[in-house]
């Protein structure tokens, strides 16, 4: 574990030519929360709907109409909070944040700024060298979103998609504890992989579904922090990393060419690799907040959070430590398994009962390659845990051995049968016969006499060419110890 | 037929001495007749009024006795009706039809209500004289003694509803109250209203002023008439977060109760310097009559009295600068094309909002904003609660509390007029009532020396409306209020 405030050999800086400068970077994760139903409105969130088709009065603002809390996006907002280890506020409040534009349609968002329905908490981030960081997170608190702008559709006219407005959102909020592009990646897969256990995102960035401001400042070690410049909306890791580098590095010639960098909002183009100003601190609205006033404060039940606790998922932390201490699997290994619920369900169903770590190698090995090459997914995949269990079965009772197994494994990935059938009509069922296994040796070494001679001579290497001519001659099918032990007898 | 009091006209009608229809007609007739002059109506329904009563006769003949059956109703037009142009005394709602119905005017409607048309108001409520209105001015009923020519006010902002009913062009009307909407006009124009409880009405469908003070009350000839609206408006609405979830008392049977034992605190405040003498001498016959009624009269102090209006007139613009935001011509009523987006928005809000509307949007921007929210919206919510806390202090030594409902008579249009601090002074009174959330009502109490009407009002415990209509009926049976605006002067 690191602290990331004192200088080390694996603090991560940027040299300028005043000398090394460090990241401070802070992320506001914008988290559409999965639910039925907007936050104040009971009009329908399925993403990917024609234009203006899932927008009630309320999220139109059309005269009269009021907002009513949904309960379940507060129950996510709580899931969500608890997954982050983080205080849940009993009592919160929802305030009006005010500006005008054309996909606002009530001239405010509802948003959560003074007091926010989650507090302090935190997440851990896993770094390339293995090490591991504590990063701290400020609050959560639920918003409505936006509609959408279309500024493509025609010359002159803006076209306004009302679909996504009044969706709930959360924004999770980091302390200023990220140190390099490396670790704000960590913390937004960390977050989003947490989010998806949970079930309270599905943490698509391409639709949108998770979006992060970028808060981002440089400073030399040991100085306190400098200004900072807020990147919005970036919607990758690996834009949110780009975005910091370039971001960083501006920052850092302002500074030494005798500047001084302004506290605004920019955006970064992923196409040029650099940030530009969005507006600037004069240009900043003033967002007017206030108490909704047709709202009324947010109470929570703590019987009603402790079952929403109790209902929660194992979550990825402690599915690693379980997976490490029950299957036995090195950290690197079960970090890999539990970044999606998806792999640690197919890998849990494929190693209960079984050789934990040779599952955990299959799935990890063949597995993984398959659908990397198939383009698949474990939700599409044609390989079934149950059949990939079935496989390592066949391997562990002797059936067959592990070259055939991984042929079978093709063949499945291939036919996606099950591979005790693929094993019997190809007749790959492994040779324990050890009549069968001591002729084979016997041509084997009648073939080869002077290397045979020359292993007598002392080569003993050459036993290994020996166990891969015979397992040749009985087309892979030999029960490997027993032609180890068939070999060792007949050339003692 | 048009000198019925609701409670007459129902047993008329169940009576079958006269039809709906008939009643209907007879209205819409003097409507034809009378509303040219006073412009008490902006929209008149007469075939929708036909075709309800009509329904309201065929529920008669079935021995359905709903409340309202066949009664005919004013509505102030910022109450959303489906399919029936809402404008909420605004130019900025243009051709608006709500295609939803307000939760109030569904349950009237659900209660046999019939609907003549959409009562004249103030411009979005913001207004004590009716003459904010951008569909003009309403004239009231009554005239000066000494000054026929003169047209006098109907006060505001439910002005058109408290014509409408004075002048006997409706049987009730339906008002809004947000520091005196209701009680203001009803006073001025010789007839009973009431601010119920913030919360006992449902918000959802009104056009919003100042959500956290915004309540629907009924405007009728007598106290009865009231209780009979307001059984059939109040009620739990889950579509209103800020809706009481409480069953609704029989307010009929409370105007009965007589107030024998009941305590009625004078708060000492509420005599303010300059008050008529008419106004005092009237206040101080009210609590005769209530002590020869049987009950005790008592000093009781409200000690942030003073601090009542500037605090309501930096809430009420706060919270509407905010409500207002929607009205930005992008999805329905007025649109005055720009070359982007905020040329759009400036010409049309700059045509669409009267001068009052833009005053109260300007100050309500200013207190909100940065550097500013302290020292107003922040400091305001405070003494609101300190307001609130007198109420709370006072009612535990009262069960309810007399004052005078308005500094004045109604005065002419054109006064008044030069300054708008003198016109905000006109809710001195009702104002303390709607900060606090407490019912408020006036009942036509006497005549001032030029012939006018003058009001007395009764501030309750929250949610106790019953006690309100008992010391109120009280009031108006020792009054014996008979006074009628002569309709004969009206001629255009």
């Amino acid at each position: 574990m690191s602290e990331g405030a004192e200088v080390d050999a694996t603090t991560y800086t940027l040299d300028g030519s005043t000398g090394p400068w460090e990241v401070v970077i802070g992320l506001e994760v914008h988290a559409q929360v999965i639910s039925n139903a907007k936050l104040f409105s009971g009009a329908s969130t399925t993403f990917g709907a024609e234009p203006n088709t899932q927008v009630s009065f309320v999220d139109a603002a059309f005269p009269g109409m009021l907002p009513v809390i949904n309960r379940e996006c507060v129950a996510q907002a709580v899931r969500t909070g608890l997954g982050l280890d983080a205080h849940i506020n009993l009592t919160s409040r929802f305030d009006r944040k005010n500006y005008f534009y054309a996909d606002l349609p009530a001239g405010y968002q509802i948003s959560q700024y003074a007091h926010p329905i989650v507090g302090a908490g935190s997440v851990e981030i896993e770094l390339a060298d293995g090490s591991t960081k504590q990063i701290g997170i400020t609050r959560l608190h639920l918003e409505q979103d936006a509609g959408k702008s279309l500024h493509d559709q025609h010359p002159t006219k803006s076209y306004i998609d009302l679909n996504r407005a009044g969706v709930a959102l959360m924004e999770i909020v980091s302390e200023p504890d990220l140190r390099s592009p490396e670790e704000a990646g960590a913390y937004l897969r960390k977050v989003r992989t947490i989010l998806r256990y949970l079930g309270t995102c599905d943490g698509n960035m391409e639709e949108g579904s998770l979006r992060a401001d970028v808060n981002v400042s440089v400073r030399h070690p040991g100085e306190p922090f400098r200004t900072r410049c807020e990147v919005k909306n970036v919607n990758s890791v690996r834009f949110v990393m780009q975005a910091i580098e370039a971001e960083a590095r501006r920052q850092i010639a302002v500074w030494e060419d005798g500047g001084t960098v302004d506290q605004e909002t920019r955006l970064f183009d992923p196409a040029r690799g650099a940030t530009r100003s969005m507006r600037s601190k004069e240009d900043a609205h003033d967002y007017r907040y206030f108490p909704d006033p047709d709202l009324l404060p947010l109470v929570l039940d703590e019987h009603w959070i402790a079952e929403l606790k109790a209902g929660l998922p194992e979550l990825p932390d402690a599915k690693k430590r379980r997976f490490m201490k029950d299957y036995g699997l090195p950290a690197y290994d079960a970090g890999v398994l539990v970044a999606e619920q998806a792999t640690a369900d197919f890998y849990e169903a494929v190693a209960r009962g079984r050789d934990a770590k040779l599952a955990a190698n299959w799935v990890l090995g063949d597995f993984f390659a398959a659908l990397n090459r198939t383009g698949r997914t474990i939700a599409d995949s044609p390989v079934s845990a149950a059949s990939l269990g079935k496989l390592l079965d066949l391997m562990a009772d002797a059936t067959i051995n592990g070259r055939i197994a991984k042929e079978v494994f093709e063949a499945m990935v291939e036919t996606a049968r099950d591979p005790a059938e693929i094993i019997d009509e190809r007749g790959l069922r492994q040779v324990t016969d050890t009549g069968a296994i001591d002729v084979a040796v016997d041509a084997v070494l009648a073939a080869n006499p002077d290397k045979v001679a020359e292993f007598k001579g002392g080569k003993d290497k050459l036993f290994g060419f020996f166990v891969g001519q015979v397992m040749k001659a009985m087309a892979g099918k030999g029960n490997p110890a027993l032609v180890n032990e068939a070999l060792r007898r007949r050339l003692s | 037929m048009l000198d019925l009091t609701i409670a007459r006209a129902r047993e008329g009608l169940r009576s079958r001495a006269f039809s709906a229809r008939d009643l209907t007609e007879a209205h819409l007739g003097a409507v034809r007749t009378l509303n040219p002059v006073l412009n008490a109506y902006i929209t008149v329904t007469d075939e929708l009024a036909l075709q309800q009563a009509d329904a309201a006769d065929a529920r008669i003949a079935r021995g359905d006795e709903a409340p309202l059956l066949g009664i005919p109703l004013a509505v102030k037009d910022l109450f959303c009706t489906q399919g029936v142009r809402t404008t909420a005394g605004s130019a900025i709602l243009g051709p608006f039809v709500p295609p939803y119905e307000s939760t109030v005017t569904a349950n009237l409607l659900r209660d046999g209500a019939v609907f003549l048309g959409k009562a004249n108001m103030d411009e979005f409520a913001m207004g004590s004289s009716n003459m904010t209105s951008a569909y003009g001015p309403v004239a009231s009923p009554w005239k000066r003694r000494q000054d026929r020519a003169a047209v006098l006010v109907p006060g505001g902002s439910s002005g058109g509803s408290a014509a409408a009913v004075a002048a006997r062009i409706a049987l009730g009307a339906t008002g809004t109250d947000t520091g005196g909407s209701i009680r203001q006009p009803a006073s001025f124009s010789g007839i009973a209203g009431i601010k119920p409880t913030y919360g006992r009405c449902s918000r959802w469908g009104i056009v919003a002023f100042a959500s956290s003070l915004d309540q629907a009350g009924p405007l009728a000839r007598t106290v009865e008439d009231c209780a009979i609206m307001l059984g059939s408006m109040a009620g739990h609405d889950p579509k209103d977060s800020t809706s009481a979830d409480r069953p609704v008392p029989d307010y009929v049977a409370a105007c009965r109760r007589g107030v024998a034992g009941l305590r009625i605190g004078v708060p000492r405040e509420y005599r303010a310097d300059g008050m008529p003498g008419e106004i005092e001498a009237l206040w101080q016959q009210g609590l005769a009559w209530l002590r020869e009624a049987g009950a005790e009269i008592v000093d009781v102090s409200l000690p942030h009295t003073k601090y009542g209006l500037a605090t309501y007139y930096i809430v009420a613009p706060a919270e509407a600068s905010s409500n207002l935001a929607r009205y930005d011509g992008v999805r329905f009523g007025l649109r005055e094309d720009g070359a982007d987006l905020r040329e759009l928005y400036e010409r049309t809000r700059a045509k669409g909002f009267g001068a009052e509307v833009r005053r109260r949007v300007l100050i309500g921007t200013y207190v909100l904003s940065a550097g500013y929210y302290d020292a107003y919206y922040l400091r305001a919510q405070k003494v609101r609660a300190l307001i609130l806390r007198d109420f709370t202090e006072a009612f535990r030594h009262v069960d309810a509390l007399v004052t005078p409902t308005a500094p004045s008579a109604a005065f002419a249009q054109g006064e008044n007029m030069d300054d708008p601090v003198k016109m905000y002074l006109n809710d001195v009174f009702t104002v303390p009532a709607s900060m606090a959330g407490v019912p408020g009502m006036s009942v036509p109490a006497g005549l001032d020396a030029n012939g006018l009407p003058l009001g007395l009002q009764v501030i309750g415990r929250p949610f106790d409306e019953e006690t309100v209509f008992a010391v109120s009926a009280a009031i108006e049976a020792a009054a014996g209020f008979d006074a009628k605006p002569d309709l004969s002067l009206l001629a255009a």
